[in-house]
C-alpha cells in the first residue's frame, strides 16, 4: 500500500512547509535526551505513542465505554452522577412496537421513522450509487488525454463540505432555482418547490448524496480497474472478444473483490447519512428525510425533551449495525488484498 | 481549432466510432456540467442583488435593471425599452405604475408623461456584480469571527494530528516492543467508529472538561485520527531500518532519528494526511454544531447552516458566504487534485 505512495510530492516543498515546526522540536531535543537515558529505547517507543493514545483513550475509547454506561441511565443531565440507573428501560422503549412494519404503533415513534428512513435511504441509493461510480470508473478506465483532468471533475464535489453540498442544492432546488429555470426553458413547465415534497425531498436526498460521494468510489474501483493485467485484455482483443462480454467475463470478475469493498463501504457511509441532506432538508418535509443520525442528534442535544440515555441506546443499536458491516468490509478487503498479491 | 476537435473526436483504435465512444464523452461532458455546474450556478447568483434573486424565471447572469436620475424625481427611476405605436422603441423611465398602464418619461423631456401599456416595455437591464454581498456580511455579522473560528480550528487541529499521528507511527514501525500488536488491533478497531455512534458520550467529556464552548473541543476530539496513525506508519515502515541503526552508532538521540531523518522522509506521506487534514477540519459540521453553542464561536460551516436557517433567510448573504467557504477548498482542488486522487486511489484514504 505504502508503495504506492505518489512520488509527485516534492521532499524538498514539503520540508520546507514544515521549518518551524522542526525547529520547534530541535529545542526539546536536550530534555528528551536525558529521557532517553533513564528509560532505554522501548521507554522511548512510549513515550512516541503518548500523546496519541491520551487523545485517542479520551475522546475514542472511553466514550465508546461509558456509551454503554449512558444507554442504561435516565433523566435528562448530561453528567453520568446525575443520571439514575434505569438498567435496560431505554432499550425497550426503542423496542417496544405493536407491529414493526407501522412505526406510529411503536412507542418510541421518531426513531422507528428513522430506522425505516435509513433503510429505505440505503436500500435506493447504495445500487445507484454503485452503478454510477461503475460506469465512471469504466468511462475514466479508457485509454484518453486529460485522464487527470477528468478524474478530478468527478472528485471536486467530494471535497466540498456537507453545508457547502446543501445550500448549493437548495439553491438549484428552490422555487427560483436551476431546475425550474431548465424546466421552463425546455418544456414551459410551471415552477415547483422541490423540497417541500415528500417524494422529491427524498430523491433529492439520494441525488445530493450520490453526486457528493460518487467521485471517491469512482477513484477506488479505478485503481482497482488499473489493476487488472492488461495482457488479459490483449489476449481477448485477439481472439476477437466483444466489448460486451470482455466486460461481464473479464472485468466484472476480476473487479468483484475492489467492488464487494466500495459496496460495504457505501453501506457503512449511507448508514449515517446525515449533514448534506440535513442541510438540504433539515430531515422534512415533516419527517420524510429523518434519518438515524439525525433522531440521535435531535434526541441528543437538541430536542425540547432531551433524553440522552435513549439517544445513546439509539446509536449502540446503530452501532451494532455498523460492527457487523465492518466485519464484512474487513473481510472483503482481505479477499481483495490477496487478489492483489496473486 | 482543427487540433481541438481533432483531440475531442480521437478514437480508440483509429476505426469508427464505437457507441463506447459515444457514452464516454457523454459521461465526461455531462460529468463536467453536472460536477462543476452546480458551484458555478450557487457562484454567479452570489453576485445578485436580492430583487435578482427573487425573479422567476432566473437570468444566468447577475443583471440589475438600470436606473437613471431625472430632474423633478427624488430617487433615480428604473429604465424600460418601450415599444412605440408606431413601431419605434425608445428608452424610457418609469414614473409609476397604476394597474396595466405604466406612466413614464423620457429622461430628456421630463415634462411629458406618456402612459404605456406594461405589455409594450421590457426592463433595460446590465450585467452588474452585486460586490456589497460580500462586503456586507463583513461588516454587519459575524462573518469575520467565524473565519477566524474555521481558520483556527483547521490550521491548529492539522498542525497537532501531524505531530501525534507521526510520533505514534514512528513508535510503532520503528521499535518493538509489548502491546505493540494490541495497540495496532485497537487503533484499527476504531478506523471505523464513527462520530454518530459516540457523540452523547463524547459530549459528556468534552463538558467534564470545560471544553463546551471553546475551540479546543471542537480540535481535540478530532486529533487522534486512526487513518492518519495507519496511513503514516505504513509509509514508515517503508523506510529502511538500517538508516537508523546508522544514526544511532553517529550518536543520535531517539528524538533525532524522529525530526531529522524519519520525518522528511515520510514528508509525502505528511503532506497527503496534511491536505486531507484540513479539508476535513474545514468542512467538519456535526461536531462543531454539537460543541458549540454561543455564536461568536461557530465556524464557518454551522454559521453559515443556522443563517440559512433563519425564517428571513436573506439569500444573497448566505450565497456569498457559502462561495466564500468554498474558496480553500477550491484552491485545494486547483492546485492538488492530481496528488489528491492519487492519494486515495492507492490508499482509500478519506
Amino acid at each position: 500500500m505504502a508503495a504506492e505512495m505518489p512520488a509527485t510530492a516534492s521532499p524538498t516543498l514539503a520540508g520546507a512547509l514544515f521549518v518551524p515546526v522542526r525547529l520547534a522540536m530541535g529545542v526539546v531535543d536536550a530534555p528528551l535526551r536525558a529521557l532517553q537515558k533513564a528509560t532505554g529505547l522501548t521507554g522511548m517507543a512510549s513515550f512516541f505513542l503518548l500523546p496519541n493514545m491520551a487523545i485517542f483513550s479520551i475522546f475514542v475509547l472511553l466514550p465508546l465505554v461509558i456509551n454503554f454506561v449512558y444507554s442504561m441511565t435516565g433523566g435528562t443531565a448530561i453528567f453520568l452522577d446525575g443520571r439514575s440507573f434505569v438498567g435496560g428501560e431505554q432499550y425497550q422503549r426503542l423496542l417496544t412496537c405493536a407491529s414493526y412494519l407501522d412505526p406510529n404503533s411503536c412507542v418510541e415513534d421518531k426513531f422507528w421513522i428513522a430506522v425505516r428512513n435509513t433503510g429505505v435511504f440505503v436500500v435506493v441509493q447504495v445500487p445507484l450509487l454503485l452503478v454510477v461510480a461503475l460506469t465512471t470508473a469504466l468511462v475514466l478506465n479508457r485509454d484518453m488525454r486529460g485522464r487527470s483532468f477528468w478524474r478530478a471533475v468527478f472528485f471536486f464535489p467530494v471535497l466540498l463540505s456537507p453545508v457547502v453540498t446543501g445550500l448549493i442544492w437548495r439553491w438549484i432546488l428552490q422555487r427560483q432555482g436551476l431546475l425550474n429555470l431548465l424546466l421552463f426553458e425546455t418544456a414551459g413547465a410551471d415552477p415547483h418547490t422541490w423540497l417541500t415534497d415528500r417524494f422529491w425531498a427524498f430523491v433529492a436526498a439520494v441525488g445530493v448524496s450520490i453526486w457528493a460521494h460518487v467521485g471517491f468510489y469512482a477513484l477506488i474501483l479505478l485503481a482497482g480497474l488499473q489493476a487488472i493485467p492488461r495482457d488479459i485484455y490483449e489476449a481477448a482483443e485477439m481472439d476477437g472478444t466483444r466489448p460486451a462480454r470482455v466486460f461481464w467475463r473479464i472485468t466484472l470478475p476480476l473487479l468483484m473483490p475492489n467492488l464487494l469493498v466500495v459496496l460495504v463501504l457505501a453501506l457503512i457511509r449511507s448508514v449515517q447519512v446525515f449533514d448534506e441532506v440535513y442541510v438540504l432538508t433539515g430531515g422534512g418535509p415533516g419527517t420524510s428525510t429523518l434519518y438515524m443520525i439525525q433522531y440521535i442528534f435531535e434526541t441528543g442535544f437538541a430536542s425540547q425533551l432531551r433524553n440522552p440515555g435513549l439517544a445513546a441506546a439509539a446509536s449502540i443499536l446503530m452501532g451494532v449495525v455498523l460492527v457487523v458491516l465492518t466485519l464484512m468490509q474487513l473481510a472483503a478487503s482481505r479477499s481483495s488484498e490477496k487478489r492483489g498479491k496473486r | 481549432m482543427a487540433t481541438v476537435s481533432a483531440f475531442l473526436l480521437r478514437r480508440r483504435g483509429g476505426a469508427g466510432w464505437h457507441w463506447t465512444d459515444v457514452v464516454t464523452w457523454v459521461w465526461l461532458i455531462g460529468g463536467v456540467i453536472l460536477m462543476f455546474g452546480p458551484a458555478v450556478w450557487l457562484t454567479l447568483s452570489s453576485f445578485k442583488t436580492p430583487a435578482a434573486l427573487a425573479e422567476f424565471p432566473p437570468s444566468l447572469l447577475p443583471y440589475v435593471t438600470q436606473q437613471v436620475m431625472v430632474e423633478g424625481h427624488d430617487k433615480p427611476l428604473p429604465l424600460f425599452t418601450v415599444t412605440l405605436p408606431d413601431g419605434s422603441t425608445k428608452a424610457l423611465a418609469e414614473v409609476r405604475r397604476i394597474g396595466l398602464v405604466a406612466q413614464m418619461i423620457d429622461p430628456a423631456d421630463p415634462k411629458t408623461i406618456v402612459k404605456v401599456d406594461i405589455a409594450k416595455r421590457a426592463p433595460l437591464q446590465k450585467i452588474a456584480f452585486a460586490a456589497s454581498n460580500y462586503t456586507e456580511p463583513f461588516i454587519h455579522f459575524d462573518f469575520l469571527r467565524y473565519l477566524w473560528n474555521s481558520v483556527f480550528v483547521t490550521t491548529m487541529a492539522t498542525l497537532i494530528t501531524l505531530v501525534v499521528n507521526s510520533m505514534a507511527a514512528f513508535a510503532l514501525s520503528k521499535y518493538q516492543f509489548r502491546g505493540q500488536s494490541m495497540i495496532m488491533m485497537l487503533i484499527l478497531a476504531t478506523l471505523m467508529v464513527p462520530l454518530g455512534v459516540i457523540m452523547v458520550p463524547l459530549y459528556s467529556i468534552i463538558s467534564a472538561l470545560g471544553l463546551v464552548n471553546n475551540l479546543w473541543g471542537v480540535i481535540l476530539p478530532t486529533v487522534a485520527t486512526p487513518t492518519g496513525v495507519f496511513l503514516l506508519r505504513q509509509y514508515m515502515l517503508t523506510i529502511p531500518d538500517e538508516l537508523i541503526d546508522a544514526a544511532r552508532m553517529d550518536k543520535a538521540s531517539e528524538w533525532q532519528i524522529y525530526w531529522r531523518i524519519v520525518l522528511p522522509l515520510a514528508a509525502p506521506a505528511l503532506a497527503v494526511l496534511g491536505i486531507f487534514s484540513v479539508v476535513w477540519r474545514w468542512n467538519d459540521f456535526l461536531w462543531p454544531l454539537i460543541a458549540l453553542s454561543r455564536k461568536e464561536l461557530y465556524t464557518l460551516q454551522v454559521g453559515l447552516n443556522i443563517y440559512s436557517g433563519e425564517l428571513n433567510v436573506q439569500w444573497h448573504f448566505i450565497l456569498a458566504m457559502t462561495v466564500v467557504t468554498m474558496i480553500p477548498v477550491v484552491l485545494v482542488f486547483v492546485f492538488l487534485q492530481r496528488f489528491i486522487t492519487a492519494g486515495i486511489a492507492g490508499t482509500g484514504l478519506k
